[in-house]
């Protein structure tokens, strides 16, 4: 178990990158707090795996160093690192039982047999798949597979950090679930770093404390769920988190009132002049539709009703807005008045969130 | 669903049947005809029944040949194959040297059977040939026209020279098709090099390399223009596989009876061998299949 330092970290797959567009992982500085278990959240191809790759060791970074509890660990191969990886696709070895996959990364290290044969027996039990130990993992199938790639990243008890690499994209949706579960409890038992990158949104915030959202090679957000739903440092995480995301609308800022498309309103806080490109940004959840002549014009282009709630599709001033109504709430025709929570606005600038100035509201 | 029974699709199968018929079946037939029968010249046959098949069963000559070509397979499968896997193993697995190895590897296999007999035969030569030149220089005996045990060293070099390649190259391509994310989990697993390849290297190889090791047996089982170039299977009979006897018995001493009844019976071993191997290879598919 360690603390994981990230110290100018940045990694480019070009040879000699000249424009910061060539770096797939942009510069980076984190401290990863031992013992917590953070998400790794961004659409594809934004450098979680490339970061991922870095801290376990598969990939050197073109720039930068990094830190297990402080001790530099940059050129160190990933065997010496001690950290244990879960990968996309089911890596199992095809020509072993179900009990010697368990057990290879025990025995490649040494330990003892009876210690093996106890934490393979304890490991089984974890996954559900004592009964399947003299089984040769060739011909089972992707979601067992899987199962036994996990349970193989677990067994070693003493890892720096446990590492998944979007680990649950091949497995049955309600064994999704109970796997995530079963390595949330493993993560308060035994209290190990855990990084688990994805792309998908409730897997991060129902399994990690801290959620890392990156964008385009950078990270734009570290959080708890709680704080990347109420305050989104970026744009993209307000519109990458949440279903349907944050809406994004261009407004003039003026101390504490907001003016968008022409109409005033209030906002929580008063915010200092700004220049650049400014907009505010408000979730679904902070939108209230009316009638009357308070708020914000706007037509209603469509209703869904989801179950649990409705989600109306709407036009303000050209551009389409999504709102969020109680299930039972009757929605007419007449309908052409939006009111947006002071509560619930974000002010961004240049896409990065602007903080208020005065902290009393 | 109705079915429709028309008995004149049957007619759309001749056109298979009949160049299967003139291709294949034909020509066995009449090696069938010749095992069965006695001549004595004009043309003349009588029936000699299972004759040839029992003389050819107790005749040393054949038993011996067939001694002779069972060492030689297994002899350049046991070099051939772990040879092939092991150049396999160290070619790059990309980039401009990836393609350099594999346009080099594939050179012998595009010479012909006789001209790669006749380089052989010159390489060897004690007067002239690099090789044969070398040795004897050297002070080490080696005249493959003399001496049996040379005459099997060069022709053993010679076939692994020629056929290695291909071991590699399917071995290669085996190694292609190993996602890098097993050989990413073996490092965070600690396993050793023996452990990667035990494990993950060759486990994914398997399939094609029991096509490798099939192909590699039937060629060699059947070999015949490379060593007759080099030593026309001399000296005496030391090189003399299935094949150049077969050949010295029907066109040599003309005698077309035994010679159709051995024939027949090394196909029979081949086309039985094959069968095996066939089997197995189907049955790892199947376990892989899942």
């Amino acid at each position: 178990m360690a603390k994981i330092t990230l110290d100018n970290l940045a990694h480019s797959y070009v040879k000699n990158p000249k424009s910061e567009d060539d770096f797939a992982l942009k510069e980076l500085n984190n401290d990863w707090t031992d013992g917590e278990a953070y998400a790794l959240l961004g659409a594809s191809g934004c450098g979680k795996s490339t970061l991922l790759n870095i801290i376990s060791g598969l990939l050197q970074p073109s720039q930068g160093r990094i830190l297990f509890n402080g001790q530099d660990v940059t050129n160190q191969p990933t065997a010496e690192r001690n950290i244990a990886q879960v990968f996309q696709f089911p890596v199992v070895y095809d020509t072993m039982t179900v009990h010697d996959n368990l057990a290879f990364p025990l025995r490649n290290r040494g330990a003892e047999p009876a210690y093996i044969a106890a934490r393979v027996q304890q490991i089984a039990k974890m996954i559900g798949m004592e009964d399947m130990l003299t089984k040769k993992a060739r011909g089972l199938t992707a979601d067992i597979k899987q199962k036994i790639s996990l349970g193989r990243g677990m067994v070693r008890e003493d890892v720096n950090a446990l590492l998944f690499d979007e680990p649950l994209t091949v497995i049955d949706p309600h064994m999704k679930w109970e796997l995530r579960t079963q390595l949330k409890s493993l993560h308060h038992e035994f209290g190990h770093t855990m990084i688990y990158v994805t792309h998908d949104q409730t897997e991060a915030l129902t399994f990690a404390d801290k959620v890392v959202v990156m964008y385009d090679g950078r990270v734009v957000q570290i959080g708890t769920p709680q704080e990347l739903f109420e305050r989104p440092a970026h744009t993209f995480v307000g519109y990458f988190i949440g279903s349907p995301g944050m809406n994004v609308i261009d407004a003039q800022i003026n101390g504490a009132l907001a003016l968008v498309a022409g109409v005033q309103m209030d906002l929580a806080a008063g915010y200092a002049p700004l220049d650049g490109k400014v907009q505010i940004g408000v979730r679904p959840e902070f939108i209230h539709l009316g009638t009357g002549s308070a708020g914000l014009p706007v037509q209603i282009r469509r209703v869904e009703d989801v179950g649990r709630h409705k989600i109306v599709r709407a036009s303000l001033n050209g551009q389409e807005i999504n709102l969020i109504a109680a299930e039972g709430a009757e929605i007419s025709a007449d309908m052409n008045r939006v009111v947006f929570d002071p509560a619930g606005i974000n002010v961004y600038r240049n896409d990065w969130r602007v903080a208020p100035q005065d902290k009393a509201a | 669903m109705n079915k429709t029974v028309n008995q004149k699709a049957w007619f759309l199968v001749l056109p298979v049947l009949l160049l299967v018929a003139f291709s294949a079946v034909i020509p066995l037939m009449t090696v069938v005809n010749y095992s069965v029968q006695d001549t004595f010249g004009q043309n003349k046959f009588f029936w000699a029944g299972l004759e040839w098949f029992r003389d050819m069963l107790q005749s040393q000559r054949m038993w011996d040949a067939l001694g002779r070509q069972v060492l030689f397979s297994a002899i350049i499968l046991a070099i051939e194959v772990p040879l092939g896997i092991f150049v396999a193993l160290n070619m790059p697995k990309k980039g401009f040297w990836a393609s350099v190895c594999l346009v080099l590897m594939s050179l012998p296999l595009l010479i012909p059977w006789n001209v790669v007999g006749t380089i052989w035969q010159i390489f060897g030569r004690v007067d002239i040939g690099l090789l044969g030149y070398t040795l004897t220089k050297l002070g080490i005996a080696y005249n493959y026209t003399q001496d049996s045990f040379a005459a099997w060293v060069t022709v053993i070099a010679m076939d692994v020279w020629h056929w290695t390649s291909l071991v590699a190259l399917l071995a290669y391509a085996g190694l292609q098709s190993i996602p890098n994310a097993y050989y990413q989990a073996a490092k965070i697993d600690q396993a050793s090099r023996w452990n990667v390849f035990r494990f993950i290297e060759l486990p994914k190889m398997m399939g094609v390399l029991m096509i490798a090791i099939l192909l590699r047996f039937m060629d060699s089982f059947m070999i015949y223009t490379e060593p007759f170039v080099v030593t026309g299977g001399g000296p005496g009979n030391a090189t003399t596989f299935l094949s150049i006897d077969l050949v010295k018995m029907a066109l040599g001493q003309f005698d077309l009876g035994p010679a159709a009844a051995f024939s027949l019976m090394y196909f029979l071993v081949i086309l039985l061998i094959s069968w095996v191997f066939y089997t197995v290879m189907t049955n790892i598919d199947k376990r892989d299949g899942l």
